[in-house]
C-alpha cells in the first residue's frame, strides 16, 4: 500500500480521561455483594457442619476482615476507569522509558499463560501431572544457557532487584564455603549501573565501592584498579550501562577481579541489544541475570508478575535457589536445593506463567529472530540518536563517533541554559501528547538528562512521531515556555509534589493507615 | 501575611555581555561598551511565579522598587533615598533592613558577588531565593532559572515548603584570578528553601534528600570513631552533620577538634590543631566545596600542609554526598594547599565516603 503522509505527527488533540475515581474502600456500601454464594444443601450441611469449626482456633479471625462491599459492575467500572488513567504500553509509543525495554509483547502469549492448563495448575500437584510446565522451564533454562554461555539457570527471583540480591547471596555462600566470607566484604559497581547493583549487595551486608566513568564514558579503569583488592567479593556491572555506551574492554575488568580472587556478576536485566552478539561467559562473568519481562517480552511494567532469571557457571550451581528442574530417565523432576543453596527466594517454582511466555517468545523468534531483535533494536536506536543529535538542543555526553547500543542518555543542558526549561518540565509536557519520557536515576550525573530506548518494536513511523513531538516541545520552549512550565494540561493529574515521600509522617500506604492519619478514625483491625 | 524582601543588583550580568569576569566596579565601563541591564527582567520573571498573597519589602529604585511597581505592586521600600549609582553597601544595607523587618524570605537577583553581599548582611538568619542574573554563578545557592527561584519563593511563602537547606556562597578568588588562575573561594553559607522536583511519570523511587545522605555519612563516621583518636573536622554542611550526630556544637565555617565524641576545641587555628595532635594519633575529616570540588586550600587553610603531611593520605577521611559529586560533572577534585609536595602526595585517586558503608573512588588533582 502506498504510504499516506500525515499532515502532523504530533497528537495535539490527545486528552486523557480523568475520573476523580475514589479509592475502592470509599465505594463500599454495606450489604452490597459481588457474588451471592448459594447456601449448601441440608444434606451437605449435616455432613460437614460448619467448616470454619474445622480450622485451628488460632487461625480464626475474631472479626471478619474489613473489605469493601461492592457489586460486580461497580468493581468493573472502578478498574476500567483506573486503567484509562494510565498510559500503558498498549496505547503509547514506548520509546521514552529508557532502560526499561518496553517492547510489544504478543497477546497470544498472554492467552497461553491464561489457558486452563496453566491457570488451573496447583503448585503442590505431583510431578507426573505437571510434566508440561517442567519441560518448558527445563527447555527455557537451556535456551538461556546458550544465550549467556553459562551453565544453569534458576527462575525463582521475582524481578531484577531480587535477582541481584540472589547473585549477592550466591556470592556470600560461595565465600562462606571457602571460609573467607569475613575477609571479602567489598562489592564494586559503577555509577551508571542500575542502583540495585549497589543496593541489593548492601542488603547482604557488603560495603559498596562506586566507580565513575572516564572521559569516554567507560568505567574508569584506573579508579577500578584502586578499588580491587583482596577484600573484593565481587563486581556487579551492566554493560552497556544506562548511557548506552558499551565497554569493549570489559574483559580487562573481569580478569582483574578474578586475579584478586573475586567473582563477577553481570547485570543483564536488559540484554536487548546483545542477543546473539556477545555473551556473559566470553566477557568473563561468573553469573548473570536476565529480566524475562524486558528482553524476553513477558511483558514489562505495572509491577506485575516478573522474573529475573539468574544463571551461573557450574562451580556456583550448588548455591542456586531451588527447586531446579532436571531430566531423569526421560522425565522431568524437581530437585530440592542442597544444603549449600541460598534457599528459596520465592515460593514454589517462581512465576511459572512468566517463564511460559518467555519460552513462547523465544520459540517464535528462533536463533535468527533473537539476533534480528538485537540488530533491529540497535538500528532503531541509531536512527533515533542520529536524528536527535541533529537538533540544536540535544547532546549526548562521552565518546563521540561511536554508536550507542540499544539506548542512549542525552543532555538538554543547552535548552535549560537558554530557555529555563528543564528536563523535568519536558517530561511533564510530553504527557500532554500521550507519550512517556524518562530523565535518569538520581542524582543526575548527566545534567538535564533524557534517556530513550526504542527497542525493536517501533516502526520508523513511530520513531518519527516521537521525534516530531519532542521537536514540537523544544519549539514551545523557545516560543511559549509558559505552556511547558505549567504542564501537563491534558494528562490525568498535574504536578505531583513528591516532597511527601520525604515525610514518613504523611505516608499512608494502607487504607487503615490513611483513616488513622487523615480521618482520625481507627478501623476495626481484623486479626 | 508574610513579607518578601526583594533586592536586585541592577548591574548584575552586564559585564558578561562584554567579556568581563564580573560586573563589580566595572558597570560603567560595561555600559560604555554597549551592555544593557537585564537583571530586573529576570527578577520580574521570578516575581511573576509567586501566586499567593504576600507583602513586598523592596530595596529602593532600580534595586527592586521600580521593578515591583512596573508589575503593578505597591512595595514598602527599605529606604526613601534612591541611589543613582548602586554599590555593594546598598545591597548590604537593604538586606539588613529586611532582617530588622523580619522578612520571611529574600528574593534577590544577581550573581556570586551579590550572594556574598547578602550573606554578609543576613548569614543564615533569613532564607533566600536567589535569581540567577549575574556573570558568575559558581555558588550552588542559585536556582536553575528565574522561574524556579520564583516558584521556591511562592512555595515557601505559602507554607508548602517549610524546610531549608544550607548552600555554599562561592566566588572567584580575586588574588588567584589576577595570577591567571580561576579558582573559587568559600565565603559562607545561605539558607535556601528545600524543594524537591515536581515530577510526573516517576520511574525511580524517591531519592534520599541530601540531608538524609549527610546523616547517613555522619552515622557511618561516628560508628567507626576510635577511642582516643583526635578528629580534625573541616568546615562545611557535610562535616557539620558529624558534629550533629554526636550532639555537639560546631562551627560551620571553621575547623573543630573532637576526641572521644567530645569537643576539644572549636574554630581551631593551625596552632590549636598542632597542639592537639602533638604526639597523638589523629585523622582529618573534610569535604570538598560544591561546584568546583576544592578539597584543601579553600576555606580550610587552618589544616596546613604540615598537618596534612603529619596525617598522611591514609588518615584523610573525605566525605561527600553523591549529589555533591554529581555537581562536579566528572571533574577531578582540586587540592591547592600551597605546598607542591603535599599536593603531589594527595593527587591520584581517593576513596570518598558517600553513604553508610558506601564509598566512591574519585580522581584528585
Amino acid at each position: 500500500m502506498k504510504p499516506v503522509n500525515r499532515a502532523s505527527k504530533v497528537r495535539t488533540g490527545f486528552h486523557q480521561a480523568k475520573w476523580d475515581e475514589p479509592i475502592i474502600f470509599e465505594l463500599s456500601c454495606k450489604g452490597e455483594r459481588g457474588i451471592l454464594v448459594p447456601r449448601p444443601e441440608k444434606k451437605i450441611l449435616k455432613e460437614i457442619k460448619n467448616p470454619v469449626d474445622s480450622l485451628p482456633e488460632h487461625m480464626i479471625r475474631s472479626k471478619p476482615p474489613a473489605l469493601p462491599e461492592i457489586s460486580q459492575p461497580r468493581v468493573l467500572r472502578h478498574y476500567m476507569r483506573l486503567s484509562q488513567q494510565t498510559l500503558g504500553a498498549d496505547v503509547n509509543i514506548e520509546i521514552g522509558q529508557g532502560t526499561c525495554t518496553v517492547k510489544y509483547s504478543p497477546k497470544i502469549n498472554d492467552r497461553l499463560a491464561d489457558c486452563p492448563a496453566m491457570r488451573e495448575l496447583h503448585p503442590r500437584q505431583p510431578e507426573e501431572s505437571v510434566q508440561g510446565i517442567l519441560e518448558i522451564i527445563f527447555r527455557t533454562d537451556h535456551f538461556l544457557r546458550q544465550i549467556s554461555g553459562l551453565d544453569m539457570f534458576s527462575f525463582q527471583p521475582g524481578g531484577g532487584s531480587q535477582a541481584i540480591l540472589t547473585m549477592a547471596s550466591v556470592m556470600r555462600r560461595y565465600f562462606k564455603t571457602k571460609q573467607i566470607d569475613d575477609k571479602r566484604d567489598e562489592i564494586i559497581t559503577t555509577i551508571y549501573s542500575h542502583p540495585s547493583d549497589a543496593a541489593a549487595p548492601a542488603v547482604k551486608g557488603y560495603k559498596i565501592i562506586y566507580i565513575g566513568p572516564d572521559k569516554n564514558g567507560y568505567p574508569d579503569f584506573k579508579a577500578f584498579k584502586e578499588a580491587v583488592s583482596e577484600k573484593t567479593a565481587g563486581f556487579f556491572v551492566a554493560n552497556p550501562e544506562d548511557t548506552g555506551v558499551y565497554n569493549p574492554e570489559i574483559r580487562r575488568f573481569t580478569d582483574l577481579v578474578h586475579a584478586h580472587g573475586g567473582v563477577c556478576a553481570y547485570d543483564q536485566a536488559n540484554a536487548n541489544g546483545l542477543l546473539g552478539i556477545t555473551r556473559a561467559r566470553e566477557a568473563g562473568f561468573d553469573m548473570c541475570f536476565f529480566n524475562l519481562h524486558k528482553t524476553f517480552s513477558t511483558p514489562h511494567g505495572c509491577g506485575g508478575p516478573a522474573c529475573g532469571a539468574i544463571g551461573v557457571k557450574k562451580e556456583f550451581r550448588r548455591f542456586l535457589p531451588g527447586p531446579l528442574v532436571r531430566q531423569r530417565g526421560g522425565k522431568f523432576v524437581l530437585e530440592d536445593p542442597g544444603t549449600d543453596s541460598v534457599g528459596k527466594v520465592r515460593s514454589f517454582l517462581g512465576a511459572a506463567q512468566v517463564v511460559l511466555k518467555a519460552y513462547a517468545w523465544i520459540m517464535s523468534m528462533g536463533p535468527e529472530g533473537l539476533y534480528e531483535t538485537a540488530k533491529t533494536a540497535v538500528l532503531n536506536n541509531n536512527y533515533l540518536f542520529k536524528r536527535l543529535m541533529e537538533n540544536k538542543w540535544v547532546d549526548a555526553p562521552y565518546i563521540r563517533g561511536r554508536q550507542r547500543i540499544e539506548q542512549a542518555r542525552y543532555t538538554l543542558e543547552k535548552l535549560t541554559k537558554e530557555t529555563g526549561i528543564t528536563t523535568g518540565d519536558i517530561q511533564r509536557r510530553m504527557m500532554d501528547f500521550g507519550l512517556h519520557y524518562w530523565t535518569s536515576h538520581h542524582p543526575y550525573y548527566v545534567p538535564e538528562p533524557m534517556t530513550l530506548e526504542p527497542t525493536e518494536t517501533p516502526s520508523k513511523e513511530d520513531i518519527d512521531e516521537y521525534i516530531a513531538t519532542l521537536e514540537h516541545v523544544f519549539k514551545e520552549a523557545e516560543q511559549n515556555p509558559e505552556i511547558i512550565r505549567t504542564a501537563p494540561h491534558r494528562s490525568v493529574c498535574h504536578k505531583v509534589d513528591s516532597s511527601v515521600s520525604d515525610d514518613p509522617a504523611r505516608w499512608a500506604i494502607t487504607w487503615r493507615s490513611y483513616l488513622k492519619k487523615y480521618k482520625g478514625t481507627k478501623q476495626d483491625a481484623a486479626r | 501575611m508574610k513579607t518578601l524582601g526583594f533586592i536586585i543588583n541592577p548591574v548584575a550580568g552586564m559585564g558578561g555581555r562584554v567579556g568581563f569576569r564580573g560586573t563589580d566596579g566595572m558597570a560603567e565601563k560595561a555600559a560604555s561598551l554597549g551592555a544593557v541591564p537585564t537583571a530586573h527582567q529576570k527578577a520580574a520573571r521570578a516575581l511573576a511565579e509567586i501566586k499567593c498573597p504576600y507583602q513586598i519589602l523592596a530595596a529602593p529604585g532600580a534595586m527592586g522598587e521600580d521593578c515591583a511597581r512596573s508589575l503593578g505592586m505597591h512595595p514598602v521600600v527599605t529606604d526613601t533615598n534612591r541611589p543613582l549609582k548602586t554599590t555593594q553597601a546598598h545591597t548590604i544595607a537593604a538586606a539588613e533592613k529586611m532582617l530588622d523587618a523580619k522578612a520571611a524570605l529574600i528574593l534577590f537577583a544577581g550573581g556570586d558577588g551579590t550572594a556574598r553581599d547578602i550573606y554578609k548582611a543576613v548569614q543564615d538568619k533569613i532564607p533566600v531565593a536567589p535569581v540567577p542574573a549575574g556573570v558568575k554563578m559558581h555558588s550552588p545557592v542559585f536556582a536553575k532559572t528565574p522561574e524556579k527561584a520564583g516558584e521556591l519563593a511562592w512555595h515557601f511563602l505559602s507554607g508548602k515548603i517549610k524546610l531549608t537547606c544550607t548552600r555554599e556562597v562561592l566566588d572567584i578568588d580575586e588574588d588567584l584570578c589576577r595570577k591567571g588562575r580561576i579558582m573559587t573561594r568559600l565565603y559562607g553559607y545561605l539558607e535556601v528553601p528545600r524543594k524537591r522536583a515536581c515530577l510526573q511519570n516517576r520511574k525511580a523511587g524517591s531519592p534520599l534528600t541530601e540531608q538524609a545522605v549527610q546523616n547517613l555519612i555522619a552515622l557511618y563516621i561516628t560508628d567507626k570513631m576510635q577511642k582516643d583518636m583526635i578528629y580534625i573536622l573541616g568546615p562545611g554542611t557535610t562535616t557539620r552533620a558529624v558534629s550533629r550526630a554526636l550532639g555537639l556544637d560546631s562551627t560551620l565555617m571553621g575547623v573543630d577538634i573532637i576526641c572521644n565524641k567530645k569537643i576539644l576545641c572549636m574554630d581551631a587555628a593551625e596552632n590549636d590543631i598542632l597542639k592537639a595532635i602533638h604526639s597523638r594519633p589523629f585523622k582529618i575529616i573534610i569535604t570538598p566545596t560544591g561546584g568546583q570540588g576544592c578539597l584543601l586550600g579553600r576555606g580550610n587553610l587552618q589544616i596546613s600542609p604540615e598537618i596534612i603531611q603529619k596525617a598522611g593520605k591514609k588518615n584523610l577521611i573525605v566525605i561527600a554526598t553523591p549529589e555533591k559529586l554529581a555537581g562536579l560533572q566528572g571533574n577531578p577534585m582540586i587540592i591547592d594547599t600551597g605546598d607542591r609536595q603535599t599536593d603531589h602526595m594527595l593527587s591520584g585517586y581517593m576513596k570518598i565516603i558517600t553513604g553508610y558503608n558506601e564509598t566512591r573512588i574519585y580522581p584528585v588533582m
